[in-house]
């Protein structure tokens, strides 16, 4: 396929789009199927069958996952689009009825509340406006200019270059920029590459990237593609967990299209660049998002990390350089390269640029799926767009980056979200998970949950993780019952350190992360405890030093 | 001649053990009449006095605490020496004693007295003490200051912990002695 | 066992054990070139001849500049490196890992027919262990008696794979591999068959010669009598990675 086909391609999509008189979008993502948004589209269609001036379609995540089954109608000609909420089957013919008419009350959500007005967005710029079961959606959304585009008019070098230029960073939690680890591979002399997408998502509280591949998985693809042209790849594997089959099915379907479509398979645009993609499913091991182990698996090993360096950069799939890269960042490639690295530059802040999706959970309003420019504060993310806490309670922390991150109070919402930043205070950036806690959540509690789910996600090879996460789950949940004692949080302390320095991989080295920044914020809930507090008063450490 | 120095005062007791390392205690022979010239013995399964002085200079635990009554001992002990030590596995890793954790209370009970026993099977319950339900290190019940590990931990490595401790010294006992030893 | 280079692409870097100047091929590693020189670093899971396996962290070194902490065993030597192998924290650490260990299944020495010949015995001694300050967590694992002379009791294994990857690497047969995750991994035959039933396993006891503590014995060893000799390994190794 070359440029002018696509484009022509898109316009007919468009038109056809435009024929109708009303476009229903019933959200279709796993969080509003889970509700009954299934019964709602079927429902839809059944009553405008083959009409031609409404057109019923399934969407991806519309991101107010606690309002679901979300269904959106807009009008030829109109920019405004209305929102319905806790739409039921039942309500089909009240909705088909007002179409174009007065807005039905009883199930209008408003959309000019923060939680929609504050959102920028890139990675879901699609989301739930495009069918993700429809290619034509997606390129008559601009999808797959930019492959296209980079095919037949740019060299790999100028990929990577607008990469550059965009200072993305990578979205799995580690913030390693992007450029600079597919400039690795692209250095890397062999004609066998390959490129995986991560797709592991196991961050409890976390579904950033299975609403990224339910809503619009040709992003994905094309993300890939393009990382594939400029470091050199052929070959590509999503690695997705099994937990996850309205992904898979999606992901399938579109590897499927994009094939048909000459988009994926041999010699794409009738260049030289062949890219396909298969998919592996996770069984279920949270370690297999760490990129060894995840290699060893798609290898049919047991998954289970190796040292590193070499890095999979250097070494990776059977030996070969491999990138590996997170959801979201591949779905910020299209994007970056459609409207070049310096525009995508000037979104965040100095040192992280770009959105960031965050999926909001736990004593949170708006419960769902967001996404803002980095740097824009916590206290907009919980209070503004999250509603803050429900119930008339009290915050209390909100916790980042899963069990690899932190637990941050109050104090701390006033600072810029970016990479740097959370770092600083204790926590971490992670994958985007963000779960908010008011007063009646008790931070021992929090930590021993995290640690009990490090502790069973443990692979069991290295000794300081599989071992050191059993006796610091035991410790806390001791502390927990009030049966601590000052040496006991003597011990987790020095286990904490241990753990976090010797363990062969991510898991390990940052399972402490949630116990040591509980304990750096609110190390007076430990203390309280503990059996003998009144007995051993040592003097505490000033928080703020240790680090 | 100097003057003499103040003698120091010691006490031994065994919990869960078997008396093993009182025997390599006893084990260090012509030795014990160097020790005699420094040290009192005031409370041990090896002289008469029943009663714990008050106060004591060192205490030598050996065996694991597995009955109430090693607790209770654990504790007398920390609460009245100045000095603990942990002398011997048991003492020090629950050793074979410990090895019952690994299966529950009743079963190991019911093992020893009712499988095992063809006339008149019986838990005992009268004139002896009740067995906590896990066998723990002294270390798990009370804070020690010292661990010489060995099963037994020989005559030697005794003689020398005694006699760096009697010289004012903080012997290292893994020079001398380790697990299993 | 790391990839060597090729004879002509081999340099010689010189690099700083200890504040002590040593010199190593490029293609060795920092735990190679330390005992090379004579400098001792505790290690459970390397053995000579047999691929890094990294797991046991006990060879973890610190870099005298950024006070990075590496793995001696997978971590090649480079130029300019300053590698200290005994700093105080490392000391610690080491200490909690042994202690970790001890604490994890039923390690008593005074029944262990590897008593006087084990690794984890003797590793004890060197880091310091003269207590384990964790809980003890007392959970039952299988005994295998069913092989015609060996046998593996599961409560003494340190999971070290040492002879999975012998079985795999050496002798080819791969009879032993590893099942579970975290604390519930152990070490299998034959997907999880009892190893007396095994198909695969020749007999040719590798795995027992090489096994550090007393988890793979001789049938008819008693506490302390367990011998082993790994002397093959570094031949066969050799013969096995022969060009």
């Amino acid at each position: 396929m070359q440029l002018d086909e696509l484009n022509e391609l898109a316009t007919k999509v468009q038109q056809a789009q435009q024929a109708c008189d009303h476009v229903v979008r019933v959200c279709m993502a796993a969080s509003c199927q889970s509700s009954g948004a299934a019964a709602v589209l079927e429902s839809l269609r059944s009553k405008t069958g083959d009409c031609q001036h409404v057109c019923v379609h399934g969407a991806g995540c519309m991101g107010l996952c606690a309002a679901g089954p979300l269904v959106e109608v807009s009008q030829r000609g109109r920019a405004e689009t209305v929102l319905y909420q806790h739409v039921t089957a039942d309500d089909a013919d009240d909705l088909l009825a007002h179409l174009g008419g007065p807005v039905i009350q009883r199930l209008h959500c408003p959309t000019d509340i923060p939680f929609f007005a504050r959102q920028q967005k890139i990675v879901l710029e699609n989301s739930g406006i495009i069918d993700p079961e429809q290619i034509d959606h997606y390129i008559a959304a601009e999808g797959y200019q930019a492959l296209v585009t980079a095919l037949t008019e740019m060299s790999p070098a100028e990929v990577l270059r607008e990469v550059d230029a965009s200072g993305l960073r990578g979205r799995g939690g580690g913030g390693y920029p992007a450029a600079l680890k597919w400039a690795t591979v692209a250095k890397m002399p062999g004609e066998q590459k390959f490129v995986i997408c991560n797709a592991d998502e196991g961050d409890p509280g976390a579904f950033m990237d299975r609403a990224v591949l339910e809503s619009d998985p040709h992003r994905v693809i094309e993300g890939m593609a393009l990382a594939a042209y400029a470091v050199g790849a052929s070959h590509g594997f999503v690695y997705v967990r099994a937990e996850y089959p309205l992904a898979i099915e999606r992901l399938t379907t579109a590897i499927r299209q994009a094939t048909k479509y000459g988009l994926l398979g041999s010699n794409i645009c009738d260049t030289r660049f062949s890219f396909d993609i298969e998919i592996r499913l996770g069984a279920g091991a949270f370690v297999c998002g760490e990129e060894t182990a995840l290699m060893a698996s798609i290898e049919g090993g047991r998954g289970q990390p190796r040292p590193r360096p070499p890095y999979p950069a250097q070494s990776g799939l059977w030996g070969y350089p491999t990138l590996i890269n997170n959801v979201e960042t591949l779905a910020n490639i299209p994007p970056i390269l459609r409207r070049g690295g310096a525009w995508f530059a000037t979104i965040g802040t100095e040192k992280s640029k770009g959105t960031k999706v965050f999926a909001l959970a736990g004593r949170i309003c708006n419960t769902g799926l967001i996404e803002v420019p980095m740097g824009i504060t916590l206290r907009d993310i919980v209070f503004t767009i999250g509603g803050g806490v429900p119930d008339a309670a009290r915050f209390k922390a909100v916790q980042t980056g899963g069990p690899s991150g932190g637990c941050l109070p109050e104090q701390f919402l006033d600072l810029p979200v970016d990479y740097d930043t959370l770092r600083q205070v204790g926590s971490i950036m992670g994958s985007g998970g963000m779960i908010v806690m008011d007063q009646t959540s008790s931070m021992v509690d929090v930590a021993r949950y995290f640690m009990e789910f490090c502790m069973d996600e443990s692979c069991g090879k290295c000794i300081p993780c599989r071992a050191g996460t059993h006796q610091m789950h035991e410790l806390l949940a001791k502390i927990a019952r009030g049966q601590g004692t000052c040496r006991d949080l003597a011990l987790l302390e020095e286990l904490c350190e241990v753990v976090s320095a010797m363990s062969l991989c991510g898991l390990g080295q940052t399972a402490p992360n949630p116990v040591l920044s509980t304990l750096r914020h609110f190390r007076e809930e430990y203390l309280v405890k503990l059996q003998d507090r009144d007995t051993a008063a040592a003097p505490v450490d000033a928080p703020e030093t240790a680090s | 001649m100097s003057t003499p120095r103040r003698r120091i005062t010691m006490a031994t007791t065994w919990l869960d053990g078997c008396s093993g390392c009182h025997m390599s205690l006893l084990d260090i022979d012509e030795r014990l009449v160097a020790l005699a010239r420094d040290v009192d013995i005031v409370y041990s399964p090896l002289v008469d006095a029943k009663q714990l002085p008050d106060s004591v200079d060192v205490g030598l635990i050996e065996g694991s605490v597995s009955t109430e009554e090693d607790l209770h001992k654990a504790r007398l002990f920390r609460q009245h020496c100045r000095f603990l030590i942990s002398l011997g596995d048991c003492a020090v890793c629950g050793n074979v004693p410990g090895m019952r954790n690994f299966f529950p209370l009743d079963a190991v009970l019911d093992r020893a007295y009712r499988e095992n026993v063809q006339r008149n099977p019986q838990v005992p319950t009268e004139g002896v003490p009740r067995l906590l339900e896990l066998v723990q290190p002294v270390h798990g019940v009370v804070d020690v200051d010292l661990f010489v590990p060995g099963c037994p931990p020989p005559a030697d490595a005794i003689w020398h912990v005694l006699s760096e401790l009697i010289a004012g010294r903080t012997p290292d006992p893994l020079q001398v002695t380790r697990f299993g030893k | 066992m790391m990839k060597q280079a090729t004879a002509s692409q081999i340099r010689v870097v010189t690099l700083k054990i200890n504040d002590r100047d040593v010199t190593a091929r490029e293609d060795e590693t920092i735990l190679q070139v330390a005992r090379e020189n004579g400098i001792r670093i505790p290690s459970l899971c390397y053995v000579e001849g047999l691929s890094v396996w990294g797991a046991c962290r006990l060879c973890m070194v610190e870099f005298a500049g950024d006070h990075r902490l590496v793995a001696a065993c997978s971590t090649r030597a480079a130029e300019g490196m300053e590698v200290l192998t005994h700093t105080d924290r490392l000391r610690r650490y080491r200490r909690m890992i042994v202690e970790l260990l001890f604490a994890e299944r039923n390690h008593v020495c005074a029944v262990c027919v590897s008593n006087g010949r084990c690794e984890l015995q003797n590793l004890a001694t060197e880091c310091g262990v003269d207590h384990v300050r964790v809980p003890y967590r007392t959970a039952v694992y299988h005994v295998d008696a069913s092989h015609d002379w060996f046998r593996v009791d599961h409560n003494r294994c340190v999971l070290c794979t040492r002879c999975v990857r012998v079985c795999d690497e050496i002798e080819g047969a791969h009879t032993w591999d590893l099942m579970g995750r975290g604390m519930n991994c152990q070490v299998i035959t034959d997907l999880h068959k009892p190893w007396g039933e095994s198909k695969s396993c020749t007999g040719c006891g590798k795995c027992v010669q090489l096994c550090p503590t007393g988890a793979l014995v001789r049938h008819g060893t008693s506490a302390g009598e367990m011998e082993r000799d790994a002397d093959f390994l570094p031949y066969l190794s050799r013969m096995r990675h022969a060009e």
